[in-house]
């Protein structure tokens, strides 16, 4: 592992794949110099770039250029010296691209931190070696296990600040992954570094000889990206018909959409729900190229044996595998509007592509994240809380358990009359549910 | 059906079921253009004939086949244009049948609405017959090939951006993205300012035209031209308002990274006449596209997001 301040070799460049991952840490924790020393490392900033954040430091009379102006692209973070915003940023090696969503560590911005979690297939927790595991490090491991993001990192930085002491590193390793493992994150993988002096960021150290596992580049580039697709459930919400009704397609009638989980092939017989009505697979068309089976994240057309009534909205299962459809959904619920949510709040709610009207009917509990507690019938939700919800809605919904599916087990409310995103919702249970947690053996599937 | 061992494939690299990172992008960006036409009535793609717009209009032929795209095309026309972009543009619309708005920032100038300004560059007087035309037209989702590599404001922005009815972005009020669950609602008035491209880089975009093989116009490639310098940039000569007296023509080897308005829009010494060349010397470059070209964006730290408040893309 070189840094990448030479061009990337060509051939390279096109077979890569993409990694989605989420910051959190706390203010002060040096995020923003991890951050920085990633997209530095990785020629991520360009010499414009830089001349630009040195020209205003100079100019407020710093004496190095401050990196955290890389990342505060608002004039309102610039002033405040904060970030109030998630921010995408985007680098690659030679062996993959990343898509890196920066979330502010506030715990007032919680939702922020929802919010790039929930495309995230990777999270980095970062903690301070001096202060070890804090409060903030447990609500960033609850909200990664709330989300079911696959792969967790805790970067225990600041390791120079302990004399790169490994019974430091250890004990925090020890309490950090007890309680991740508690809340049922799956792997959790902890790395010492030094941000500021780049120990094991991108080079490995030479202060922490104990330490035999990857650097924090290393790791990034080697995480499976993709999962076991025979134990998903496989799912494709209908976007949008294509009825080209031209001389040259006069009958072709294909449901477009991005398949949500698992596969399908040619030949297969489906279920179209909420109607019921089956049919076979006829053919896949994959971007105007034919194929035989296509997966989870690509974007396809379907054409069915028999004409029947589908529109968007609609979803399409395997007729051996359909998901119950239902009009009451219960859910663990982040609340990521101003206005809080009550009880009997009449809200939209989108599921895949359908939106249906529904109503709040209970709000059983809320979340505190400090200690993972209960607190019963809180009434209302309010900006950045989490809580267990209970909706019914005007149509029946087939939806999946979250914990078995990120993207038919989710949804969003909406408030109808001004259109804000209201609530980020997860169906099912969760550690968060009073109910009794499902059986490890048949909770292994950790899709997306 | 295939076992748990061949999905994980080796170690540090894809199984059967990974798509590579352009196969990714794409699905995401026809997912987006597929919401976009089943939520909203009076969709338009914002179409200037640079290679993101290009790239855009690629998609969403795909994301429809063996169907038409159910969306028309707007350009914004500053009267300074790449003659090469415009014969572009003209072909793209008639090859695919569609149909094409122009917003005119010459009929503007000729109205007294808009006054030309002393250094002559066009484009920030582009935002207000882009949000009228807008409004005019009623529509109700405007793509554009913004990416978030592109400057530090463009890196806050959804993928769904709403706009008031002035057509105004407001970074702090924005609806929080979660999943792909895209949130279309707006108001009558309001429109919604769409990027299917929000995670393309600049280099994903080159690799993506060469691998299928999409046609551009030949200013990206490397050709000699008369240019003048000023404030550091290769500017083509032509009616806009250069040179001037003391700045002096020579003719150079040049291509351009991108295209927008020929007064604010730099050519960079390069010898790369090929897509394989470009995508060489774009991976090698030390400097960011808009650093390289674009004068508007070096007004004030602040340029990009000051112009996208009011409108701008």
């Amino acid at each position: 592992m070189t840094s990448t301040t030479e061009p990337l070799p060509l051939e390279q460049l096109t077979e890569t794949t993409l990694l989605r991952f989420a910051t959190a840490g706390s203010v002060d924790d040096g995020k923003s110099t991890l951050v920085g020393r990633l997209l530095h490392d990785s020629k991520s900033v360009l010499t414009d770039q830089l001349e630009a954040v040195q020209r205003v430091s100079a100019s407020r009379g710093q004496e190095g250029p401050d990196l955290a102006l890389l990342t505060d692209g608002l004039r309102a973070e610039r002033e405040q010296g904060i970030t109030i915003d998630v921010a995408y940023r985007y680098f690659a090696t030679p062996r993959r691209r990343f898509i890196l969503a920066d979330t502010p560590g506030h715990v007032q911005y919680t939702r922020n931190m929802v919010t790039g979690a929930s495309t995230a297939e990777l999270t980095v927790v970062l903690v301070d070696a001096r202060n070890g595991v804090v409060e903030q490090t447990r609500r960033h491991a609850a909200i990664a296990a709330l989300l079911r993001v696959p792969h967790v990192v805790l970067a225990v930085n600041k390791m120079d600040l302990v004399e790169y002491r490994e019974s430091v590193f250890a004990a925090i390793a020890e309490e950090f992954t007890a309680y991740a493992t508690e809340l049922g994150v799956p792997e959790v993988t902890a790395i010492p570094i030094s941000a500021l002096a780049g120990d094991n960021v991108v080079e490995p150290s030479a202060n922490m000889d104990w330490y035999g596992g990857p650097t924090f580049l290393e790791h990034l580039e080697s995480v499976p990206v993709t999962h076991d697709l025979s134990h998903c459930h496989a799912r494709l919400p209908v976007q949008y018909v294509i009825r080209p009704q031209t001389a040259e397609h006069p009958d072709y009638r294909g449901y477009a959409g991005q398949i949500a989980a698992g596969s399908f092939r040619v030949g297969e017989e489906v279920t179209v729900l909420p109607s019921g009505r089956a049919s076979r697979i006829a053919a896949i068309d994959l971007l105007g190229e034919p194929v035989d089976i296509a997966w989870t994240t690509q974007s396809v057309t379907v054409l069915l044996e028999s004409d029947i009534d589908i529109s968007r909205g609609d979803l399409i299962v395997p007729s051996k595998d359909a998901p119950p459809t239902t009009q009451d959904v219960e859910a663990t619920v982040c609340h990521v509007a101003d206005a809080p949510l009550t009880v009997g709040h009449r809200v939209l709610l989108k599921h895949g592509t359908r939106t249906v009207k529904a109503i709040v009917k209970d709000i059983p509990s809320r979340l505190t994240l400090d200690d993972l507690s209960l607190h019963p019938h809180p009434g209302q939700l309010v900006a950045n809380d989490i809580g267990r919800v209970k909706i019914r809605t005007a149509e029946p919904l087939p939806v999946d358990s979250y914990a078995d599916s990120r993207r038919t087990g989710s949804f969003i409310l909406i408030d109808p009359s001004d259109g804000t995103t209201l609530t980020a919702g997860m169906v099912g249970e969760s550690f968060a549910s009073p109910e009794p947690v499902k059986d490890a053996a048949e909770d292994d599937g950790w899709d997306f | 059906m295939t076992t748990a061992a061949e999905v994980k494939g080796e170690e540090g690299t894809a199984g059967p079921y990974a798509l590579s990172h352009l196969d990714a992008l794409e699905s995401e960006a026809v997912h987006i253009f597929r919401e976009v036409a089943g939520e909203f009535e009076r969709p338009v793609i914002l179409f200037s004939g640079g290679k993101d717009s290009i790239v855009m209009l690629h998609l969403a032929l795909k994301a429809f086949a063996p169907a038409t795209v159910p969306f028309s095309l707007l350009h914004v026309d500053t009267g300074h244009n790449f003659p090469e972009v415009l014969d572009y543009r003209d072909r793209a619309v008639a090859a695919h049948g569609l149909r094409l708005h122009v917003a005119s920032v010459q009929d503007y100038i000729d109205r007294g609405v808009l006054r030309e300004r002393p250094d002559g560059t066009r484009n920030p007087l582009q935002t207000l017959p882009l949000t009228e035309k807008i409004q005019s037209e009623r529509f109700d989702a405007v793509f554009g090939g913004g990416r978030r590599d592109e400057e530090k404001a463009r890196a806050k922005e959804r993928v769904f951006s709403l706009r008031d009815e002035f057509s105004q972005w407001d970074p702090r009020r924005q609806r929080p993205e979660l999943w792909n669950l895209y949130n279309g609602r707006h108001a009558p008035g309001e429109h919604v300012r769409v990027f299917p491209l929000s995670n393309w880089t600049e280099l994903d975009v080159w690799q993506y035209i060469a691998r299928e093989k999409i046609e551009l116009p030949e200013i990206y490639f490397a050709h000699e031209r008369e240019v003048f310098q000023r404030a550091g940039m290769w500017l083509t000569a032509g009616e806009w308002g250069g040179p001037k007296k003391d700045e002096t023509v020579q003719k150079r080897l040049v291509r351009y990274r991108t295209v927008g308005d020929m007064s604010c829009t730099g050519a960079v010494d390069s010898d790369a006449t090929t897509l394989d060349a470009v995508i060489a010397e774009i991976a090698a470059s030390r400097l960011t596209e808009r650093g390289a070209t674009r004068a508007d964006d070096k007004m004030s730290e602040a340029a990009m997001e000051d112009r996208k408040r009011e409108g701008y893309f």
